[in-house]
């Protein structure tokens, strides 16, 4: 193998990251306080919530599935978290008799809530044998007007302290969203490349067929990524709810397109069977850096739009030259 | 006293809509014992055994495994009691490694945990491939292997779950000689380690080198069972299609004239170099060689698929550059490309539709815009009709048609495109002795009309009787062009095997 050829295996490989690196050295020249510890730290809490979802969007994806759900999952259960941890002394509680509760109460609602749309997901596109993209169209539409209902379309405010740490507190100066991220990036990490379930995945989504007449159970297993995917959700609903003080039930929209922007930027193939987790947690942060390195040059939000946009499919293409023309 | 018989079928029958696949099969299979299961295209010989392997629930009839009417509701359940299939149309996982590919659906954990032991598994897979001389690294992506090794891994990963009855559909059909010979020897171990196994093919010298009994299917029913010794060739062939058949290689000879295309000194890095050839107009240039000689990597590299480092190509004596499958179509080029499942089949489409794909502006109607469908009706029909291409209608979706099937829908294709230059990769993989006949005469007729025709083949007796000349490569290395009466097996491997 030649010089010309190993250099290109390289960027083919590392390419997402030096991508963020680069970013990151443009903006540190462009912006002074861009490389401040405050600043840093801030862009990560910022794409924690996107991040925590891109997750279990990457399992999805590596599946040859979509997940459109994720924000309306969001909603849904921050509404119903934050209704179970409103502050005991708050004059306007959903439940006016419910004391303060443990903060366990709302987390375990957050994860039970957003691993039952989970199912739902996985069960019609297991079950129905319907494509993924309508199945979480549906449950996009539905649980976002679920949301709705449960609030009755107002916010649920006012939470307990406990319940606002997950997402205003700090662990040794570290915020507590940015260390979920990354304890969560781990546990997953860990699921897809040393268990089972994960060497599932890469076979449904890499050949189907194969997987199943090699024995996989193609269906339970679906159904367990998805309702993975909806828990992710659910625990970003929990993480946004807390920061904000309040659960809203218009909370997330589009939350599911960032995630899948950033499993996409950090390699996962639509085509199914190729993806990793580092690549996901890259591609977060490759959005946050942009969010907020244009926030801090002042550009404004329209172009902001339109240039997180083409840097999605400048990626994607980047990524898809390495793949064709292997010959 | 265990049973004699390890698996039983009785009064099998299988419909999908309008087709009857299977009608009443009742079959036997014995331990310590090479079944083969043969019959033209669309007989229903994957079908049955997709029933054994738990893919397919029959429609009436019933399953003994071991003297036990046993039910297979899914490929897992037949997997746990002891059956194993190499399936005729299955591709492995693509980006995984060679030992996720083999050890998918039952990796092994590390004890008391659970996570997946890596390194057991790469030790396995190891020991897997070793014990079977296959010298193929467990870390290494599935996609990178040869189509050849990736059937070898799928023929270890059988053997590795040490079943106790065996299914190989087709096996061999992208394998060389070589490797068919390596693939004996493991069948001829199973054999004496007193394992069932059932193995198809189409091509005769396999059937009579392994098999001790061979039943025959047509049509869905049930032919007869015969110890192999009791067969012969032409028997077993009546057998099969019920009636006579043509001449084999029809060869006629027909006029051959001016070059039509040349190849100088064209080389890839890493697949061939230096490879210099000619085809003339109405010559049919056979290509020979071992596995991974590099002959599909040539066409290839014709076709505009592959990169070329060095070389070039002229047409009508005109240098031209094809860098892209659009150019060499342009210059009025076809390809058949080996491997239907990866490049070849829409699988989604109908027969119609997947035929006509490469000639579709010839059915633009007069207002120019539509298609006339009439006329291709028509002219599909007369193709299904000719290499007897088994469906209920030409609106079937190519993916339910049986392998062979499949493959003269694709030749069809090609030939129906009448291309000036037709390159023919392994165009008879998996297709049935009677409608390999159709398909030479197809192809000879084509010569007749003028066009350069390239066919590589791994079947010798193929390129003997097709090729008026054979161009034999080794190792990425052009070693020798052979005229048609010089041409016998033992000089065409001579060249195959011998130091460029
Ligand atoms: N899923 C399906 N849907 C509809 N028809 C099918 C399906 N699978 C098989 N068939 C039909 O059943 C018949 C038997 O097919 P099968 O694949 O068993 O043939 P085969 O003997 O294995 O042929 P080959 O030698 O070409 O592999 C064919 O006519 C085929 O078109
Ligand atoms: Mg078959």
């Amino acid at each position: 193998m030649n010089g010309k050829e190993n250099i290109k295996q390289f960027f083919g490989k590392y390419g997402i990251y030096l991508v963020l690196v680069v970013m990151v050295i443009i903006m540190s020249f462009l912006s002074p306080v861009f490389l401040s510890q405050d600043n840093l730290l801030n862009v990560v809490r910022q794409v924690s919530v996107i991040g925590v979802i891109s997750l279990g969007v990457t399992l999805v994806i590596i599946s040859k599935g979509i997940d459109l759900s994720s924000g309306s999952t969001l909603a849904l259960c921050a509404v119903m978290a934050a209704s179970f941890g409103q502050a005991g002394d708050w004059a306007a509680k959903m439940y006016p008799s419910l004391p303060e509760l443990p903060v366990i109460v709302p987390i375990l609602v957050a994860l039970g809530v957003g691993t039952l749309v989970g199912m739902v997901n996985g069960l019609l596109v297991a079950k129905t044998g319907i494509p993924a993209f309508i199945a979480t169209l549906g449950t996009y539409v539905s649980v976002r007007g679920l949301a709705l209902l449960y609030s009755d379309g107002r916010p649920v405010s006012t939470l307990t302290a406990s319940y606002q740490f997950i997402g205003q507190g700090y662990v040794f100066g570290v915020p507590v969203p940015v260390i979920l991220f990354f304890m969560l990036a781990l546990i997953t990490w860990v699921v897809l490349n040393h268990t089972k379930f994960g060497k599932n995945i890469y076979a449904i989504g890499g050949n189907i067929v194969a997987a199943e007449v090699s024995g996989v159970n193609v269906g339970r297993n679906l159904v367990k990524i998805y309702m993975y995917a909806g828990m992710l959700a659910g625990v970003a609903g929990l993480m946004l709810s807390a920061r904000l003080n309040t659960g809203q039930p218009g909370m997330g929209v589009a939350y599911e397109l960032d995630a899948i922007a950033a499993t996409t930027i950090g390699g996962t193939s639509h085509s199914g069977g190729i993806g990793t987790i580092q690549g996901a947690v890259v591609g977060a942060l490759i959005l946050g850096v942009l969010n907020n390195g244009l926030n801090l040059l002042g550009v404004s939000a329209y172009w902001q739009q339109i240039i997180k946009g083409a840097i999605i499919v400048t990626a994607v293409v980047i990524d898809m030259r390495k793949n064709a023309k292997k010959k | 006293m265990a049973n004699e018989y390890v698996l039983e079928t009785r009064g099998i029958r299988k419909v999908f809509p309008g087709v009857v696949a299977l009608d009443g099969i009742s079959l036997r299979f014995r331990p310590g014992s090479v079944h083969a299961l043969m019959g033209e295209n669309g007989a229903g010989k994957s079908t049955l055994m997709k029933i054994l392997s738990g893919m397919y629930k029959p429609t009436e009839g019933i399953v003994l495994y071991k003297g036990v009417e046993t039910e297979f509701n899914a490929p897992i359940e037949s997997i746990r009691l002891g059956i194993a299939m190499i399936h005729q149309e299955l591709s492995p996982v693509p980006h995984r490694s060679v030992m996720e590919n083999v050890w998918l659906g039952r990796e092994p954990l590390i004890k008391g945990t659970p996570f997946v032991d890596h390194r057991k598994m790469h030790d396995d897979t190891k020991r897997l491939l070793d014990d079977l001389e296959l010298s193929i690294d467990p870390r290494i992506e599935m996609a990178k292997l040869t189509v050849a090794k990736m059937q070898m891994v799928e023929i270890a990963k059988a053997v590795s779950y040490n079943a106790d009855v065996v299914i190989m559909d087709e096996p061999t059909s992208s394998l060389t000689k070589g490797e068919v010979e390596h693939l004996f020897r493991i069948i001829r171990r199973l054999r004496e380690q007193g394992k069932a196994i059932i193995y198809i093919s189409h091509k005769m010298d396999e059937i009579f080198a392994i098999s001790d009994e061979v039943s025959v299917l047509r049509d869905g029913n049930y032919v007869g069972t015969y110890p192999a010794a009791e067969l012969n060739t032409d028997k077993l062939i009546a057998l099969m299609v019920g009636r006579e058949l043509n001449e084999m290689f029809p060869k006629v000879e027909c006029p051959i004239t001016d070059v039509k295309l040349e190849v100088k000194n064209l080389s890839s890095p890493g697949a061939f170099q230096d490879v210099s050839f000619a085809v003339r107009k109405g010559e049919i240039l056979g290509f020979a060689g071992l596995v991974g000689a590099g002959r599909t990597e040539v066409m290839e590299t014709l076709f505009g698929i592959r990169h070329k480092s060095a070389g070039s190509v002229l047409i009508d004596d005109k240098p031209v550059d094809i860098r892209a499958p659009e150019d060499a179509i342009r210059h009025k080029m076809a390809l058949l490309t080996e491997d239907r499942r990866l490049s070849g089949i829409f699988p989604m489409l109908d027969i119609k539709d997947n035929m006509i794909m490469a000639v579709i502006d010839r059915y633009r109607n007069r207002l120019g815009k539509f298609l006339n469908h009439a006329q291709i009706r028509n002219e599909c029909g007369e193709y299904r009709h000719k290499i007897k291409i088994k469906t209920p209608s030409l609106e079937q979706k190519i993916m339910n048609l049986s392998g062979g099937n499949q493959q003269k829908v694709l030749v069809a294709r090609w030939l129906m495109s009448e291309p000036e230059i037709l390159i023919l990769d392994e165009p008879t993989r998996g297709i049935d002795v009677g409608a390999k006949a159709e398909i030479h005469t197809l192809i000879t007729n084509l010569a007749a009309k003028g066009k350069a025709i390239i066919l590589v083949s791994s079947e010798l007796p193929e390129i003997l009787g097709m090729s008026d000349r054979i161009a034999v490569m080794r190792e990425g290395r052009l070693t020798g062009i052979v005229e048609r009466k010089d041409a016998t097996q033992e000089v065409v491997m001579k060249y195959a095997t011998m130091k460029p």
